[in-house]
């Protein structure tokens, strides 16, 4: 495809394939291999040990995904005193391999979904996602949370990283301050919107948009804070510019972070950035 | 499977369902987005289902600013009680592995809901066009058997094309002839869907390359517009489609005005 400027691009079809897979020709043995990778793709939601009840009560669910809304929420809320994991996401895909990730919860610093609970109270979970959650298990992830929870007045809120590049905007972003928040509501949020809503053509894909689909479909009341950044890594000033999303929020309280844990979460990854160290 | 947004979910019986195929150049896409920008249906509910990837965004036809933050999602349906029309717009592509599940779903869909009619609009490779196919319109259309008795006279009149059948093995026997639908995606297992499961549906779709394909949803869109008159036309010229919104920006950004 040519663009405006004249330079051919090569796109891949939407259409898939050129012709509809002829899977009438599939063998008794292929049966068996889709069927197996369907399984091991299968999402489960693993609770705690120490976790008595079925379902936990919840009324209000913190989805963060992606490095930078998973190192504002361990920074600005997660303290340690006031919460504790009750369960994690355990799934399988290619870029999320491993033979323990089904059974076991993912160490501190992997990769992985992880619920948290307030200690006092227990009525607000944090989800941090930091892995890939490939798009056929979308679906799957958002059914399997929400199945797992007691919904009593619920209220999700999603934070979610983009990178700047992705963000349409017929005026040129020179001037403008980056990393900046945009929002996405469902129609039964009724509450007070802390940023401007995201304008149209953008759009939101991924584990937010199979939260937020899950939500609208539902009349579940979700809101999605999608923070525009042109960082790629875990940087301190991406984590803050979350900030403005949860600050009228009652059920968390945000902390004055630790230099401490800012550092741990941001200095992996300038070692190996630098060409001259 | 259907949502309604409302308690009482609508009923379709004796309505016509309008919807693309994710076919090459999104056109189906893109003309099932100018009938409903054009004629400001409004939303009924969402097909939610696990065989597309998920997406969301504002309002694509947004038309003030109170409507401009209602959230949309990947598979949405929308409907005209005085038209007698719905229409299931999908936003994004089919998984791969689940396209069997999606057709499913949809033929199901159709079925229970008692739509009278069901008209895909699709897309095809213009490139593999064939010799006789090269010649003339790049429109087509197919209908299966039990929508043939009803609109075949009015299609007939209209001096429609058929989309020809291809041989199955080119250049060694014409004596085997099979129905190739390249880049339509869903359309072609659609198609055999209905016609097994004896539904009224039309197929129309159109050759194109990718690129900017907003001239040939227009052409679609017209062609459609003769067989069913959802839009008054001028006695000359085309109808009077409107743009959404959303379009704005099909190639990326606004120009940095730094470079001049």
């Amino acid at each position: 495809m040519a663009t405006f400027f004249g330079e051919v691009l090569s796109v891949y079809s939407r259409a898939v394939e050129e012709e509809d897979r002829e899977d009438e020709d599939e063998n008794e043995e292929d049966v068996e291999i889709r069927r197996e990778l369907e399984e091991k793709r299968t999402v489960h939601l693993k609770w705690c040990p120490e976790v008595s009840q079925e379902k936990l009560l919840c009324s209000h669910l913190i989805i963060a995904a992606g490095t930078n809304a998973a190192g504002f929420v361990s920074t600005f809320i997660l303290n340690p005193a006031r919460w504790h994991p009750v369960g994690w996401m355990a799934l399988w895909n290619e870029r999320n391999k491993g033979s323990g990730v089904l059974n076991s919860p993912p160490a501190p610093g992997e990769p992985g979904c992880v619920i948290y609970q307030q200690k006092e109270g227990g009525a607000v979970l944090i989800c941090q996602c930091t892995c890939y959650v490939a798009e056929d298990q979308l679906f799957q992830w958002t059914e399997k949370l929400f199945a797992g929870l007691q919904k009593r007045g619920l209220t999700v809120t999603v934070l979610s990283d983009a990178p700047i590049a992705e963000y349409k905007t017929a005026d040129y972003l020179h001037g403008r301050d980056i990393p900046f928040l945009c929002a996405l509501k469902t129609s039964a949020y009724k509450e007070v919107v802390n940023s401007p809503f995201l304008d149209q053509p953008n759009i939101v894909t991924g584990l937010p948009a199979a939260v937020l689909c899950h939500c609208e479909v539902h009349g579940i009341p979700a809101v999605l804070y999608q923070n525009y950044s042109d960082v790629i890594s875990a940087d301190s000033v991406t984590m803050e510019a979350y900030k403005p999303a949860l600050t009228s929020t009652k059920s968390v309280k945000l902390e004055p972070p630790s230099t401490a844990i800012l550092q741990k979460f941001t200095r992996g990854f300038d070692v190996h950035d630098n060409l001259y160290t | 499977m259907f949502v309604s947004t409302d308690e009482s979910p609508p009923s379709f019986k004796s309505y016509t369902l309008l919807m693309p195929a994710v076919s090459v150049g999104n056109v189906g896409q893109l003309a099932v987005d100018l009938i409903i920008s054009t004629l400001q249906l409004p939303k009924v509910g969402h097909f939610h289902t696990d065989s597309l990837i998920p997406m969301v965004g504002n309002n694509p036809y947004a038309t003030s600013a109170e409507n401009a933050n209602d959230l949309s999602t990947n598979a949405e349906v929308y409907c005209s009680k005085d038209l007698k029309l719905a229409v299931l717009q999908i936003r994004t592509p089919i998984i791969q592995t689940r396209i069997r599940q999606f057709r499913k779903n949809i033929v199901s869909w159709i079925k229970s809901s008692g739509f009278s009619k069901t008209v895909i609009l699709s897309s095809s490779h213009a490139y593999q066009r064939d010799d006789q196919q090269l010649q003339g319109t790049p429109l087509r259309y197919l209908l299966t058997p039990a929508l043939q008795k009803e609109a075949g006279q009015r299609i007939q009149e209209l001096e429609w094309r058929e989309m020809e059948k291809v041989s199955t093995f080119p250049g060694i026997s014409d004596s085997e002839q099979k129905l190739y639908i390249p880049g339509g995606g869903v359309t072609k297992g659609l198609y055999t869907d209905c016609c097994d499961e004896d539904i009224r549906m039309a197929v129309v779709l159109i050759f194109c390359s990718e690129g900017d394909n907003i001239p040939d949803a227009f052409a679609l869109g017209n062609y459609l517009n003769d067989w069913l008159h959802l839009l008054g036309k001028p006695a000359q010229g085309s109808p009077q489609w409107n743009m959404p919104p959303s379009w704005k920006l099909l190639f990326g950004n606004g120009i940095p005005p730094a470079i001049f």
